[in-house]
């Protein structure tokens, strides 16, 4: 059972790399990244071994803790990644339990991160290289932290196959996990100018998390080395008893799914909640009205949208911060120019999220400038109070009020040029995004490398487009507000000449490539 | 009503005959043939199968039928309308049910029908209207507020199906209508579609299922590696037996084989 998943998986990531090239551009990356972040890993924890037993463990307990949260944490993130372990394909075949527990525990060490991490334990093995009785303890704190990182995300993933059968769970779970990750380039800022103050602070919360699952295992070597025999034996029973308290909860949950497929579970008690047909009601009764209140409709409730947009009230915050390390306001006022970047931008990815339901578009002859309009006026119903609202914050925080004309001009042209640009961008090209129903952050399979391109191309001719915005916001900070003014003007004049400009140029294309566009849609799936 | 053939005259067939005329259709994807040369009439007020084993090309050649797939030759006329140089035109004429392909279901079944009809140019009272009919002839008002992605399969398929009439065509193109239906369903679709062809309607449906092709349609096509094997009014084709035993003669499948004996009990 176990040579048999394991090569279940092999065979499944080769076949996987054999379908597309882009699949495998983008293994390579990650697993330069991943290797970048290992020889850092593994380098450190070899240069350990010449510091004080204390020091090295205030560090590796607190890697090896983050290690145990992120492996915890992806079963989360990227629900339906690893299909080979999903107990729901294994609940037709006789395996006996314990045989599929320890196929699917080993086979989950298959892959990037399980070979990344197991290459790290063994690293810190050099780490505690300091006489074979500690040695020996860094041995079985290695392989108990191995173990707990699999049945963890084991644990994890099949807790939530139970949870998952309600989509309304799934999706909200998946977003609010991802704010503490957006932030958590502020959080580590903020946390670095702790450590500046004190790191004694530092190595108290490593003290605390030592005796807690997620450290013990870590830190049971530190204590050996230190001559705490008693203390490094407590550690690795507080681990094993984990590993084991995990490993039962997991065999318990496999089990159940194992006679509980997951199912489309019908939530259709909430359905009376809802009222008419909403944005339907209210909208233009035309081809464009009908698309803008659909398109409003999805940006609410299908997962994938907000989570495109996630970042975008945050920005604030995460601009705040860097400009404070920086002692630069300026890049706090760029908050409302990028966010209205980004609220533009998720246009030109409109028509892959929709994947083949576009074929209603199609097989009802929507002309192409009414799709756009449709879609551009449900963007743009939020996105203008958005954008000015999130203008406006560094601006009532830094009281700057001279310049605020002139970024208002920046952000009006940038979501107008944006929504323009965007509407030729997603008529031309199919972007990869999570298929509907998916998880919002799984990497989408599909044609990366012109998703990258696009992104990129997008992003420069946005510039051109702005650019005389640009120059007179630069000019207002640099001389005086009479060139606020201009930019505001210029921002909404030439902003929505470009947009209506983008939208007709967009249609266009549209009328004439509807069904190329709905065939890449297909292949995409 | 013509009476169609195997080899379809290449000059203008009288407009007012066929509902759809499929002329030489090609269509091979990376160099591989999916369709290949496929010329078909549908008469106008006709209730037509198109049979084929998997990967026969059925969904491709209605595809290429209704707009959604552009063919590398041939032309589709709906109506007298070509669907490939006036695509506008051809498609209100048209409602389509295609098969593999997603819906918005974030929307409650009576917003997808309610979008479909505004998409099609139907004013909001018309809309609202007819989407209330439908739901009710598909037995799915009570279901009206739920979100399509919570429905069962049956009720998608016929959430789709109901959206494809909204606008009232005169041509309905329908691939695999029944899969993964219900019984109770699929008794409802088939009295819907009897009635709409009765009411002088022309319907296409893709099937493998080949008793009911025998029990519901008039015509029947078979097509098999892209080619249309035979075609004709229903007892044409099954020429005195069956449509299945006649169908697997024409595509050439296995008959029983000795090759399970273990699986003899």
């Amino acid at each position: 059972m176990v040579a048999h998943l394991i090569r279940l998986k092999l065979v499944l990531l080769r076949n996987g790399l054999r379908r597309s090239v882009g699949q495998l551009v983008g293994l390579i990356v990650a697993s330069l990244y991943g290797l970048g972040i290992l020889l850092l890993a593994v380098t450190g924890l070899i240069v350990l071994r010449a510091v004080d037993a204390q020091i090295a463990e205030t560090v590796v307990v607190l890697g090896g803790s983050a290690l145990l949260v992120g492996w915890g944490l992806t079963p989360i993130l990227l629900s339906g990644v690893d299909l080979t372990l999903d107990p729901a394909r294994f609940a037709p075949f006789p395996i006996p339990l314990p045989r599929l527990l320890a196929g699917q525990a080993i086979a989950g060490l298959i892959g990037v991160p399980g070979v990344c991490t197991t290459i790290a334990l063994a690293a810190t093995l050099v780490t505690w290289s300091r006489g074979p009785g500690v040695f020996a303890v860094a041995v079985l704190g290695a392989l108990l932290a191995l173990g707990l990182c699999v049945v963890v995300s084991r644990l994890v993933a099949s807790a939530l196959t139970d949870l998952a059968s309600s989509r309304r769970f799934r999706e909200a779970s998946r977003i609010v996990v991802m704010v503490p990750l957006v932030l958590l380039g502020p959080i580590i800022a903020l946390a670095a100018r702790g450590i500046e103050m004190n790191a004694a602070a530092l190595r108290s919360l490593a003290g605390v998390l030592s005796w807690t699952p997620l450290g013990a295992a870590f830190s049971a070597p530190a204590a050996a080395a230190e001559g705490d025999a008693l203390g490094a034996l407590a550690k690795l029973v507080i681990a094993a008893a984990s590993l084991s308290l995990a490993a039962w909860g997991w065999s318990r949950a496999l089990a159940r799914a194992l006679v509980t497929p997951a199912s489309r579970a019908a939530s259709g008690g909430r359905a009376t909640a809802r009222r008419g047909i909403g944005a339907f009601g209210w909208m233009p009764a035309t081809p464009w009205g009908a698309i803008a209140a659909r398109s409003l409709t999805y940006w609410i409730r299908d997962p994938r949208y907000a989570a495109a947009l996630i970042i975008v009230p945050l920005l604030p915050v995460i601009l705040y911060f860097s400009s404070v390390q920086r002692h630069n306001s300026e890049m706090f006022l760029l908050s409302g120019p990028l966010a209205a970047f980004m609220l533009a931008w998720s246009l030109a990815s409109d028509i892959s999220y929709d994947s083949t339901a576009f074929a209603l578009h199609l097989s009802a002859g929507v002309r192409g400038r009414y799709d756009r309009r449709g879609r551009a006026l449900a963007l743009l119903t939020f996105a203008v109070p958005a954008a000015v609202v999130i203008t406006l914050v560094p601006f009532l925080v830094s009281g700057r009020w001279a310049l605020l004309p002139a970024y208002l001009g920046l952000v009006f042209g940038v979501l107008l040029s944006g929504v323009g640009l965007a509407s030729v961008v997603s008529s031309r090209f199919v972007v990869a995004v999570p298929l509907p129903g998916e998880s919002p952050f799984k990497r989408p399979p599909g044609n990366t490398a012109q998703t990258i391109l696009v992104q990129l191309g997008g992003l420069v001719a946005l510039g051109i487009l702005v650019l005389p915005e640009i120059v007179l916001v630069a000019l207002a900070t640099g001389t005086g507000a009479g060139f606020g003014w201009a930019a505001l003007l210029v921002g909404l004049v030439l902003g929505a000449t470009l947009a209506l400009l983008g939208m007709w140029l967009g249609g266009k294309l549209l009328d004439r490539r509807g069904p190329e566009v709905y065939a890449a849609l297909t292949k995409a799936g | 009503m013509t009476v169609p053939s195997f080899s379809v005259p290449s000059r203008d067939v009288s407009p007012g005959g066929s509902a759809l005329s499929l002329r030489g259709l090609v269509k091979s994807f990376g160099g591989k043939p999916a369709v290949n040369g496929i010329s078909l009439e549908v008469p106008a007020g006709s209730f037509y199968g198109l049979v084929g084993p998997n990967g026969a090309g059925k969904t491709t050649t209605l595809s290429m039928a209704t707009g959604l797939l552009r063919p590398d030759a041939g032309t589709a006329i709906v109506l007298g309308v070509d669907v490939w140089s006036d695509p506008l035109a051809a498609k209100r004429l048209m409602g389509v049910l295609p098969d593999g392909v997603r819906l918005f279901d974030r929307l409650s079944g009576e917003q997808l029908i309610t979008y479909s009809g505004l998409l099609h140019g139907l004013d909001r009272r018309t809309a609202a209207q007819r989407t209330a009919d439908l739901l009710a002839a598909f037995d799915l008002a009570a279901d009206a507020r739920t979100l399509v992605v919570d429905y069962s399969a049956g009720m998608t398929k016929k959430i789709a199906l109901a959206a494809s009439l909204v606008h009232a065509p005169r041509l309905l193109v329908l691939d695999e209508p029944f899969e993964s239906v219900d019984p109770v369903s699929a008794a409802n679709i088939r009295s819907i579609l009897a009635d709409y062809v009765r009411s002088g309607g022309t319907v296409i449906v893709s099937s493998h299922v080949m008793d009911l092709v025998q029990r519901m349609c008039d015509h029947v096509a078979v097509v098999a590696q892209g080619r249309l094997l035979a075609a004709g009014t229903v007892d044409e084709v099954r020429a005195g037996s069956t449509l299945e035993d006649r169908f697997v003669e024409l595509v050439g499948g296995h008959g029983p084989t000795e090759g399970l004996s273990w699986l003899h009990t």
